[in-house]
Parts: C-alpha cells; structure tokens; sequence
C-alpha cells in the first residue's frame, strides 16, 4: 500500500477536527488504497515531528492539555521547508488583509511540489491566480473544498458530479452566522442585536462577529468559486458586499406576509460578484434555516442543482478535507 | 401587455388561421385559445377566446388586420401592468420623502408602485416597508427595480429585492 506523509499546519480547531477524523477513519482510508502518514503538526508556537508517524492522540492531548503541540520550536513554514513529506494540510486562519502566513505556506510547499489542501479562504480569496499557477508550474494538486461550505460539496460538486456541463451562475447562502441570525429574528421577531448576542453565547458568532455580519466571509467564498468556476481574477474587493446589520424584524414579518424570507444570498452571474440581503420565496430550495449553508448552481444540461450542508464546526470542515485527500490519491 | 379578446368566426375552414396569422405576423405571443365550437352566438358565429402577449404599440394593426380579414370582434380587454415583484425598504422611509421614492417609479411610465405597507416601530428608528411593484414586463420590472435602487443609496436605504430566479 503506498504511504503518503502529510503535515498539518495549523492547529486550531479545523486542524485539530482533521487529526481526530485521521484517527477516526485510519480503516476507510486504507480501503481506498492508501495509508496517511502525518509526519509533522505545527501550531502557531510549537511543533511535533516524527518521521515514521506521530501519534495523533498524544498530539492531540499535548495540545489540550500544554497548549502545545510539541517541544520543537519550528514554525509551520520552517516544517513545510525541511520535513520530507508530500501532502500539506493548511489549517492556519484566514487572513483576509494579507493571506498571513497561510499564503507563504502554500506558496512554499508548492515551489517543493508538494500537494496542497486547505480550508484557509484568505490565501485563496487574495491570490487565488497565483497559487493556482504555483500548484500548476510544479505539478502539484491544489484542493480546497473547505474553504467554500464547510461539509456542503460546492467546489468538487461542480469539478466532479456535474463535470461538463457549462455553469451558468451560482448563488447561495454561504454563511451560517448569517442565516442563523435572520432565522432566528425571523422566529422570535427579535431585534438583529439580540439574536447576535443569542448567537455569541452559543459560540455560533465570533466575538468579533464582522467578518460574517458585513457580508466579508461570503464574498471570500464567493470570490473562490468566481476564480475557480468561471476563471475570474476577481479579488474580495471586486464584490459588491452588504450584510445584515441593518435588518429589521419588521423587514422580516412584512417579506413573510408577502410568502418571503429574507436571506444573505452570495451570487456569481454574467461576471458580477454580489452578497445582499434578498427576498427568497418561502418554499425556495434556498429557503434554508438555522446555520445551514446552501449553493445553487445553474447549468446548462444538468438545469439547477442544489446542495445543502453544514457550512462550519471542525469535524464538518474535516470532513471536507477529508474528502479532497481521498480524491487526489484514492486508488480506483 | 396582456390581451384577452374574444372573437367570432364563421363555420368555414380556414377562419381560425385568419384570426391567428395577424397576431404572429405583429409578433404577438399566444398564450391560449377556447374555441367554443359546440356554441353559436345569435348571429350564427362560432365564439373564440383568445389571449395573447403583444408590444402596446401593435395592438390596433392587430385589431384592423382582424377586421379586414373578417373576424368580428366583441371584447377586448388590456392588462397593461402584467408582471408583479416586491421589495422591502429599510431606513428612513418616510424622513427622505416616500412620495419621492414612489415617484421615481411611476414617473417611468411602464412601471408602478400598486401596494405599500409600512411599519414604524418609533420615530427615530428605521422604518420597514413593502412595496408592490407591477410593469409591463419582466425587463421593465428590472429596470424599475435598478432605478429605485439608485434612489435608495442615496437616500441611505437598503432595498431587498428578490432572487433572480424569481423573475425568471
């Protein structure tokens, strides 16, 4: 069985779900013909390096338990540039201003020829030209489902399931904070303030919610679709963003007698890239409630395929990593 | 527009094709026909209802072609307002002049504001509302909707308006 070595960088609450789905599916994986081997973990202050496989469990349990994931004191990209291995799973956070460190950790890997998947949009959301030539240039595979829904297929639907048709556009709900907030205001006819805060305390939002409120984590999401789809060099600042701060419940309650809720829908069309509020008939494939994500994508054989899932959670995430490694070196 | 017509035709063959030609040849869209064959009107003629989509501007070529073909004509009526679309405002409706909002869609002439509602849960916060906005076709209803979108930014305005795919 061939043995691919993997590193994971970044390890927060995605790299920590991806290494406890690694322990958890260790059997599937092999019935696909291949045997993964993470050979380095790095977080943000430490590292762990083990060329014939660490232990994912003691990884796991130093970090919960130390903060740490190991006594070396290599960076991420340092493990990237010196540890012999063929895949990196970049988990580092978004960084919407620069790419942060998780640009040049892909940028590295791929001038090693090193495979590449990842759930990190800020890279992708800035550079995705770049990277896509980097990976091309060395022949390495580039995937990164995550990035876009979390666990709902959107990406590997459209390069995989309806692979041949033309799309046409693409639309959807593309941020769970956001539809959780409207849902909810929706239910209990509550202030946008009120469900935010309901939404902190569940830990659905951040405590600096922006990033999902004013629509900026959605045009990222958009803008990799965009990119990937339609072969647009479009950057998040070519979307034309508005979020759902200024949402009323009276909003809500006038587009509900109307047969409507109201949705933060992300589109792709005729080269325009928006994410707004819109009105959504009730019974619309769309219409989907609480943190769900949802993508919608038109094309000309298949007519409008939808698909709905979990858009965040860690394990969710994995999941989607996950099924990038399996696609890139399962064994048909 | 929308036009619903009826007509009467003479039991020979031929006659409902000289009732259809002048409607296709002025690029009008069928939408259906009730041919009451098993009827006669007083004066022997066979009723047919029709119902058709043409540009406002062809509507009495039609008719006079019609009539020089022989097809006597007893009702017409126009639905000139056919597509329906609706959009929520928020913010200072009524503070940035609403009438002027209203306005700026009824002066364009093919398209209007049909329904409001409004709710204002106290003075000095943002206000919601619903309008109803009907034109004489889906493009019209676009474009009325683009208009009153540059109108809203800049009264400050968020307008919601719906998915394409509903307009489709």
């Amino acid at each position: 069985m061939k043995i691919i070595r993997a590193s994971i960088i970044g390890f927060g609450s995605v790299g920590q779900g991806v290494a406890q789905v690694l322990l958890q599916k260790k059997e599937e994986i092999q019935k696909k013909g291949f045997d993964l081997k993470v050979v380095a973990v790095a977080d943000s202050r430490s590292a762990a390096i083990d060329e014939k496989g660490l232990d994912l469990e003691k990884v796991l349990k130093s970090k919960k338990e130390n903060g740490r994931v190991g006594s070396e004191t290599l960076s991420g990209l340092e493990v990237i540039r010196n540890v012999e291995h063929e895949v990196v799973i970049e988990t580092t956070p978004t960084d919407i201003e620069t790419g942060g460190v998780g640009l040049d950790n892909m940028l590295t890997a791929f001038e090693k020829g090193m495979d590449v998947v990842t759930s990190n949009k800020g890279p992708l959301a800035l550079k995705y030209g770049e990277l896509a030539e980097a990976a091309q240039k060395n022949n390495a595979k580039f995937r990164f489902e995550a990035t876009v829904g979390g666990a709902m297929p959107a990406i590997n639907l459209i390069r995989d399931t309806i692979a041949g048709n033309s799309i046409i556009s693409i639309e959807g709900i593309l941020n769970g904070t956001c539809n959780y907030i409207l849902t909810r205001m929706m239910e209990e006819h509550a202030s946008y303030e009120q469900m935010l805060a309901e939404s902190q305390e569940l830990g659905i939002a951040e405590t600096d919610p922006t990033y999902d409120v004013e629509g900026i984590d959605a045009a990222c999401k958009l803008v990799i679709l965009a990119n990937y789809v339609f072969g647009m060099k479009a950057t998040y600042h070519d979307v034309d963003v508005k979020g759902i701060t200024s949402i009323t419940p009276e909003a809500l309650s006038l587009a509900q007698s109307e047969g409507y809720v109201i949705k933060q829908i992300g589109e792709v069309k005729d080269g325009c890239i928006q994410t707004s509020p819109r009105l959504v008939p009730e019974s619309h494939p769309l219409a989907v409630g609480g943190t769900l994500n949802v993508v919608s994508v038109q094309t000309d054989l298949a007519g409008t395929v939808t698909s709905t899932g979990r858009g965040a959670g860690s394990i969710e995430t994995a999941s989607a990593i996950l099924s990038d490694l399996i696609s890139i070196y399962r064994e048909d | 527009m929308r036009v619903s017509m009826d007509i009467e035709l003479k039991d020979t063959p031929g006659q409902l094709l000289c009732a259809l030609t002048p409607i296709s040849e002025l690029r009008g869209n069928l939408k259906s026909i009730v041919h009451h064959h098993e009827e006669r009107t007083p004066r022997g003629t066979i009723p047919v209802q029709l119902v058709f989509e043409a540009e406002p501007d062809n509507l009495d070529a039609i008719i006079d072609k019609l009539k020089k073909n022989g097809i006597g004509i007893s009702r017409v009526d126009e639905k000139r307002l056919i597509e329906e679309g609706a959009v929520i405002l928020i913010g200072h409706i009524v503070h940035t002049d609403i009438q002027d909002t209203i306005n700026s869609i009824d002066r364009t002439g093919y398209a209007e504001v049909v329904d409001i509602s409004l709710s204002m849960p106290h003075i000095n916060t943002t206000s919601s509302a619903s309008l109803k906005i009907c034109a004489v076709g889906i493009k019209e209803l676009h474009e009325a909707i683009s208009i009153l979108k540059n109108v809203a930014e800049k009264k400050d305005l968020l307008v919601v308006e719906p998915i394409r795919a509903e307009f489709s």
